[in-house]
């Protein structure tokens, strides 16, 4: 066997070398700021003269937020559940039951262990929930807050956009008309939402004063109802994202077969059962990564919170990612960092049970 | 397989040599570029000019010593304070050459944008027009140069002439100075002396009679100009603004009482938070609260510019403010212009035991400053707009961000800026306080002067004043703790025990956080004490 020469041992470098940027800027800009990002979750950044100093304090900036007095702002306050939030709490309990049950039988023990962690934590965020919301004296946190903007937001989202898109694929006059106009809301920046919502929901000043005024509600201030204000951050999120919604499901109503459809309308099916047992099978797996995308991007809601309502009235709508905006403002660059991190697990414990729910239940 | 490595060898080829391409020497053209700067700037660089040969801006400059010079300057988006910067920079161009480029952001976001920009070493400001109770954290991070030296030589500032208490409070840190006062700041109370002259009701001297005139304005139904109801009281409370030092204007009739060096937030034998669980400060939140009953139903988002607007359209019957509402009281358009009266804020008659927790009648011991059984304690909030020098602008900038700062201060702008309402500028140079002819002339009549500067000298004058909280980190404490808890209270999200709690768990927090005996050492400082 001859030595490799020299164009060989170049020829060998040459993939290496050709990934070789490709691997840096992915180090660069995505490994290293993660890892950066657990160390900076694990200081507390100070000032001194001509420098910055980390002080590395542990797990300080996440007990702060978990057990320490930043608690109440993340978690809330617990309060015993009211008759309602005892019987949610029973359902949760029942379903978290039958959920352990089933994929023992099904999956054995192995599946019986892989899915006890994920059912105990959602249990745990259920409960969360029950106990801030439907309790005798609870308040909800930026946790159970941004929660609630993701279920209601995504679900009513999905709902009114298959609403618009099952109307604009029916041979209806001017549909492509609207297609465009139900799509608008989507291409405005959030802030500019944020702002439009903030003039239209102002009571005394806004351009919906007459409006107002007959209904009677000229002078009510939503704002300083914690309901009123997170209700007005869900309408405008639902406004701002169901356009997203309805382009994928106009795409997904659009490519289902027509023979299956006709053949269910020959045999005498009515439109809910062609709708319920062919166009749902149809449109599952598109709802399914629509849905799980939509979920994963609703859990960093911002700009709308923080313009319309300022996080406030006090805490009332502020979501986990304002939060940690807030106090990087006031330079608490770890425990921000740290909140980020929270908000990470949270969103993949949601999206892992939302995957592992849909494999299970939907994908067939 | 062999085109396949023939690509590859030649891609690689490629590739090395667009990399030693970039890494080659700069062309030509970039050299010529570098030998065509101009010769007064290579010269500027290398002469550097002593401190004693400033320049400083006056009505007759020799020439226009600062032509090509740009000044950075960041404040907040007013528009009061940027208005008259960027006024007086239009000026200050017009006799130096200097041109002044007046940057804004948000109350909420100067704090932590000044501390960006110095800290990450950017340095995108020259000159920070900002709170002077931030300068602890400025200067702790040497982001700021010492002013002394300047001042010392620069003549036409006439810097006796400022206020003592801005001048060696406001400006002064660790007894060097470091920012130029701008403005003159205390919390005062205002009052609609027609509505009280029509309801028979007198200036409130206390908390509690504050909230019986609001309550009867609020009672009487009356209506302003524009139709619009005229309320009891408006204050601003709004979360991540200007507010937060409102409940300390309140707060501080009661937590405060054996003068100036005794604290208003911390006790100063030990940094025990005033601000918690005891009955002074929790009589202050169930006041703050109260004040709500007879305001505009969204109070809890207005901010003192909300405020303003509705005084003087004629539809408030008392605010907390600082001197900016007597300027706007006469300004064009206003209703109010003849019918505002200032205060010093009002006091109480009872007062913490700091032993005890407990509210105290006022006495001879307890209340040593009272006045007519009455303990008042001003409250100097915020400490008036200032303007520092960042250590690490060019030289050549420095000279002229001075001279910049220095002609915004001296008396000839600033005795015409602090008459008027729209330039945010308050009162605080002696001769502001002693030309009264200025104020007439300004539109306001003689005996509102009198009032008007009256009130702010009573407040400047009290030994039992109030002074902003100067403690390293001092943002977290009230921009941050104080206003969030607060604004919890005031939407109910908690009760009045739940946020004095919690408030005095989280300073005690931020305190060993940052070094109890650190924080009391800072704390005693500003407040002279020393043993």
């Amino acid at each position: 066997m001859s030595r490799p020469t020299f164009l060989d041992r170049i020829d060998r470098a040459a993939p290496a070398v050709f990934l070789l940027p490709a691997v840096l800027i992915v180090l660069l800009m995505s490994i290293f700021p993660l890892v950066l990002s657990i160390y900076l979750s694990m200081s507390r950044l100070r000032f001194e003269a001509g420098k910055t100093v980390l002080d590395f304090v542990g797990f300080d900036n996440y007990a702060k937020f978990l057990f320490g007095n930043e608690q109440s702002v993340l978690i809330g306050t617990l309060s015993t559940p009211t008759w309602v939030g005892w019987l949610f709490l029973a359902a949760a309990m029942a379903w978290a039951v039958y959920s352990l049950i089933r994929s023992a039988r099904v999956e054995g023990i192995g599946g019986l262990l892989s899915n006890l962690l994920n059912t105990l934590l959602l249990f745990g965020l259920i409960y969360l929930a029950i106990s801030t919301i439907f309790s005798q004296s609870g308040r909800p946190g930026a946790l159970v807050v941004t929660m609630i903007y993701v279920i209601v937001g995504v679900t009513m989202q999905y709902l009114i956009g298959l609403g618009l898109a099952m109307l604009c694929t029916q041979q209806l006059k001017g549909r492509r008309f609207f297609r465009i106009v139900f799509l608008l809301p989507m291409m405005i920046t959030p802030v500019g939402v944020g702002y439009l919502f903030r003039m239209l929901a102002d009571t005394n000043k806004g351009p919906l004063v007459p409006f107002w005024d007959v209904i009677g509600a000229s002078g009510f201030t939503w704002a300083n109802l914690p309901w009123g204000a997170r209700t007005a951050v869900m309408i405008g999120d639902i406004w701002q994202w169901t356009p997203f919604m309805f382009i994928v499901l106009v795409a997904a109503l659009e490519a289902q077969g027509v023979e299956p459809i006709e053949a269910a309308m020959v045999d005498g099916a009515n439109s809910w059962q062609i709708f319920w047992n062919i166009t749902v099978p149809a449109i599952t797996p598109a709802s399914i990564t629509l849905i799980l995308i939509r979920l994963i991007e609703a859990f960093k809601i911002i700009d709308l919170p923080n313009i319309l309502t300022n996080g406030g009235p006090g805490t009332a709508t502020e979501t986990m990612t304002l939060y940690a905006y807030r106090i990087w403002r006031a330079t608490d660059i770890g425990g921000s960092a740290a909140l980020a991190y929270l908000l990470l697990i949270l969103v993949t414990i949601v999206a892992t049970a939302y995957a592992t729910f849909a494999r299970k239940n939907l994908s067939n | 397989m062999k085109t396949s490595n023939l690509s590859a060898r030649l891609g690689l080829i490629t590739a090395m040599a667009v990399t030693l391409a970039a890494c080659a020497a700069p062309t030509p053209q970039v050299v010529e570029k570098i030998v065509e700067k101009p010769v007064e700037k290579i010269v500027e660089k290398v002469v550097e000019k002593p401190v004693e040969k400033i320049v400083v801006a006056t009505a007759v400059p020799a020439a226009k010593p600062f032509a090509g010079r740009t000044i950075n300057v960041l404040t907040f988006s007013g528009p009061q304070i940027k208005e008259p910067l960027t006024r007086r920079g239009k000026e200050f161009e017009a006799l130096t050459g200097a041109k002044v480029n007046v940057v804004d952001v948000p109350f909420g976001d100067l704090y932590t944008k000044l501390l960006n920009d110095f800290a990450s070493g950017t340095n995108s400001y020259d000159v920070g027009v900002f709170a002077p109770q931030w300068m602890g954290d400025y200067v702790a991070g040497g982001f700021l140069d010492a002013l002394d030296d300047r001042i010392k030589n620069d003549k036409v500032i006439e810097w006796e002439d400022i206020g003592p208490f801005f001048r060696d409070f406001s400006a002064t840190y660790n007894g060097k100075i470091y920012t130029i006062p701008m403005d003159g700041d205390f919390q005062m109370v205002y009052y609609r002396t027609d509505i009280a002259d029509q309801l028979g009701l007198k200036a409130p001297a206390t908390w509690d009679e504050y909230i019986a005139f609001a309550k009867a304005v609020s009672a009487k139904g009356l209506k302003a100009e524009n139709g619009k109801p005229v309320y009891g009281s408006c204050m601003a409370k709004k979360k991540g603004a200007q507010s937060y030092w409102m409940i300390t204007s309140i707060a501080s009739a009661f937590l405060q009482s054996q003068g100036t060096g005794s604290g208003g937030f911390f006790n100063p034998d030990d940094m025990k938070p005033l601000y918690g669980n005891n009955d002074g400060f929790k009589k202050a939140l169930e006041i703050y609260k109260e004040t709500g009953k007879y305001a505009p139903a969204d109070e809890i988002n207005l901010d003192v510019g909300d405020t303003r607007g509705l005084w003087t359209a004629g539809q408030c019957a008392l605010t907390i403010d600082w001197g900016d509402i007597g300027t706007l009281a006469i300004e064009k358009g206003s209703k109010v212009n003849g019918k505002t009266g200032a205060v010093i804020l009002p006091g109480s008659k009872t007062v913490l035991d700091r032993k005890t927790g407990k509210l105290v009648e006022c006495s001879k011991d307890t209340c040593p400053y009272a006045t007519n059984g009455i303990n008042h304690a001003p409250f100097a909030a915020f400490g008036g707009w200032s303007g520092a020098l960042n250590a690490k602008a060019k030289p050549e900038v420095k000279d002229a961000a001075y001279a910049y700062m220095s002609f915004v201060n001296q008396k000839a702008q600033s005795n015409a800026d602090v008459t008027v309402g729209a330039t945010g500028m308050n009162p605080y140079r002696q001769s502001q306080f002693l030309n009264r002819e200025a104020w007439v002339k300004a539109g306001m009549s003689a005996d509102a002067a009198s009032n008007y500067l009256g009130a702010i000298e009573d407040s400047l004058n009290s030994p039992n004043m109030v002074l902003d909280l100067r403690i390293p980190k001092n943002n977290d404490y009230q921009g941050v703790i104080l206003d969030g808890e607060i604004a919890k209270f005031l939407a109910g999200e908690q009760d009045l025990n739940a946020t004095a709690a919690a408030i005095e768990s989280k300073w005690d927090a931020k305190n060993k956080e940052l070094g109890l005996d650190k924080q009391l050492a800072a704390y005693r400082a500003t407040l002279g004490v020393k043993k």
